[in-house]
């Protein structure tokens, strides 16, 4: 089959690959009919994120047709199922996910050692995203092994389509969770901090969750555009200070909701603290870039609540723990926990209340996915969201 | 859409034939350092200089230096630069120490030459990773109508207010805020 497969920094190639089979009882075989790259496959396109190897498939937002299931996950799925695939592998039986926590399933990683030695303990297996979370092949190919599938799914009606209900795999409910732990309140300012695909289905989770006012962060004016049709005050950082202007929007107090929708990779053009950072990570002396953090640390109420869906890897500099603290700031995060939101999002998108396709800017074949890496990471064309059909051989220009 | 911008990329892959060429002198400016840093007479007899060898081993730790910059960062062009500046201070340095006997001479204008077309070459490259870049400038699109909200923006506001937030995500109740209109009552 066709995949896109990681070969080194910013180096992806469309190959051909072993078809995948059923290798466990719980384990399902999809045929893939959507696709789509996330922003944070730019951590790995960029090499920002340790523990990939060359030849690994890349992807985790993934939907398809069950073509193929193992013995004992027919209880829940059989072969024609309209699936989406979460990208947390979850087995639904350990202590976190009966809790509900599934983010941080305690039995999907079988690469436990690597993420115990890296984060301390173990998180949930991750299609297509680094050893440290298993090492599973990822869904931006024609066909995809699931694991614990008879709990690692999302059934979908037929007669929509797949471009309606293929986020719901990641972007929608990271958005969504990353406005719900910020508990928003009818009185509340929200501020969130990028408006790449997260930040905009974010925007929209706090404006249906009720937000006073929706304040959104980025420099390019396409994305600002999308944040502001989706009900948000827009700021560019590039011609006007983030805080200040945040002050001024709530009499001086802050937000009292602060969202970083941007993550490791952060562009502060021309803040001190962010030529510190690239030089720092140019020496390899500082994986990420926290300027996003270090700002909603500073201009949060306080008393307020950081919310952090962007995803970091490791090692961070120069954070003024000193203003949480004494601010008594709460900070909330993690991997989301797809699976815990999904039958209320999914009822939204049936009753039309939200239509998450509006985020998609670019449809293409499968085979154009390693240009579309490229476009996306420069933010060419207008891009902010690419979803990728597999077998439709060039046929596709959204 | 996406015609208005030419692709970047080559068909199936993720680099460009610049991001490529840019790989390319990675590894040249390696393999080119270590032979200043190991064998730093050798490259001066070659170059037909004299008594330059401490600034070759110098220039050998700078092209190490520039080369693992190239190969790991995500975003070559400025290493490709400093390529540039490397390959003047090169040519100026031989052009300064070029010795007055035949055979010397000889050996300078071929080095003089042969690092002309490096030169050329790095520039190239680096107009041609800048060019790439640019093209995002002319493409930028309004999205003014991408609500994402079928019913209307006025609908979705707080169309999701009553959904009941997990207990561990609720903000404890002494950090709620403080609403004076409800005579000081936590909202």
């Amino acid at each position: 089959m066709k995949a896109l497969v990681w070969h080194g920094t910013t180096d992806i190639r469309c190959d051909s690959v072993p078809d995948p089979r059923i290798e466990h009882e719980r384990d399902a075989i999809i045929k893939v009919t959507s696709c789509a790259i996330c922003g944070s496959d730019l951590h790995l396109y960029d090499h920002f994120m340790p523990g990939m190897k060359s030849g690994d498939v890349m992807g985790h937002e993934t939907m398809g047709e069950v073509v193929e299931v193992g013995p004992a996950a027919r209880k829940s799925l059989k072969v024609g199922d309209r699936v989406v695939i979460p990208f947390t592998i979850i087995c639904g039986e350990c202590e976190q996910c009966r809790r509900g926590n599934f983010s941080v399933c305690e039995t999907t990683n079988r690469n436990k050692g690597l993420a115990d030695k890296a984060f301390g303990h173990t998180t949930a297996g991750l299609f297509g995203y680094t050893h440290l979370t298993g090492g599973y092949p990822g869904g931006q190919a024609e066909y995809l092994r699931v694991p614990f599938a008879d709990t690692t799914h999302i059934k979908v009606p037929d007669g929509i389509p797949d471009e309606k209900l293929l986020f719901l795999s990641d972007i929608f409910p990271t958005g969504w969770q990353a406005a719900v732990q910020c508990d928003i309140q009818p009185t509340d300012t929200v501020a969130i901090w990028g408006c790449g695909p997260v930040g905009q289905m974010t925007i929209r989770s706090a404006v249906l969750l009720g937000a006073r006012q929706v304040i959104a962060i980025d420099r390019l004016p396409e994305r600002l555009s999308m944040a502001k049709a989706g009900g948000a005050i827009t700021i560019n950082f590039e011609e006007e200070s983030v805080v200040e202007r945040l002050n001024e929007l709530t009499g001086g107090k802050g937000p009292e909701k602060c969202i970083d929708a941007v993550g490791l990779e952060a562009h502060a053009t021309g803040s001190v603290d962010s030529m510190y950072d690239r030089a720092k990570q140019a020496m390899m002396l500082e994986t990420d870039r926290p300027h996003v953090l270090r700002e909603m640390m500073y201009v949060c109420r306080p008393a307020g609540v950081l919310s952090i869906p962007g995803v970091y890897g490791g090692l961070l500099d120069k954070i003024p723990l000193g203003a949480v603290m004494n601010k008594g700031l709460t900070i909330r995060t993690g991997q989301t926990h797809v699976n815990r939101w999904t039958d209320d999002l999914l009822n939204r998108v049936l009753e039309n209340q939200i239509d998450p396709s509006f985020v998609i800017t670019h449809t293409e074949p499968l085979e154009s996915g390693p240009e579309m890496y490229k476009t996306f990471r420069d933010k060419q064309d207008g891009c902010i969201k690419v979803v990728l059909k597999p077998g439709t051989n060039g046929g596709l220009h959204a | 859409m996406h015609d208005v911008v030419r692709r970047t990329a080559l068909s199936g892959r993720s680099q460009s034939s610049h991001d490529k060429v840019a790989r390319g002198l990675g590894y040249f400016s390696i393999a080119l350092g270590v032979a200043e840093l190991v064998a730093p007479g050798a490259i001066c007899r070659a170059a037909g200089v004299r008594g330059l060898e401490p600034v070759v081993r110098g220039y050998g730790a700078r092209e190490i230096a520039t080369g693992v910059a190239i190969l790991n960062s995500h975003d070559p062009e400025p290493w490709i630069w400093a390529r540039v500046a490397g390959d003047l201070a090169d040519v100026a340095t031989v052009a300064a120490g070029v010795q007055q006997d035949n055979q010397s001479r000889s050996r300078s204008a071929v080095t003089l030459a042969t690092l002309a077309a490096v030169t050329l070459v790095d520039l190239a490259c680096a107009n041609g990773l800048n060019s790439e870049k640019g093209t995002r400038k002319t493409a930028r699109r309004d999205y003014a109508g991408r609500s994402g909200f079928p019913q209307g923006l006025r609908a979705a506001r707080g169309a999701a207010r009553d959904f009941k937030v997990p207990d561990d995500m609720k903000t404890p109740e002494l950090l709620r805020p403080w609403d004076e209109a409800k005579g000081g009552r936590r909202t």
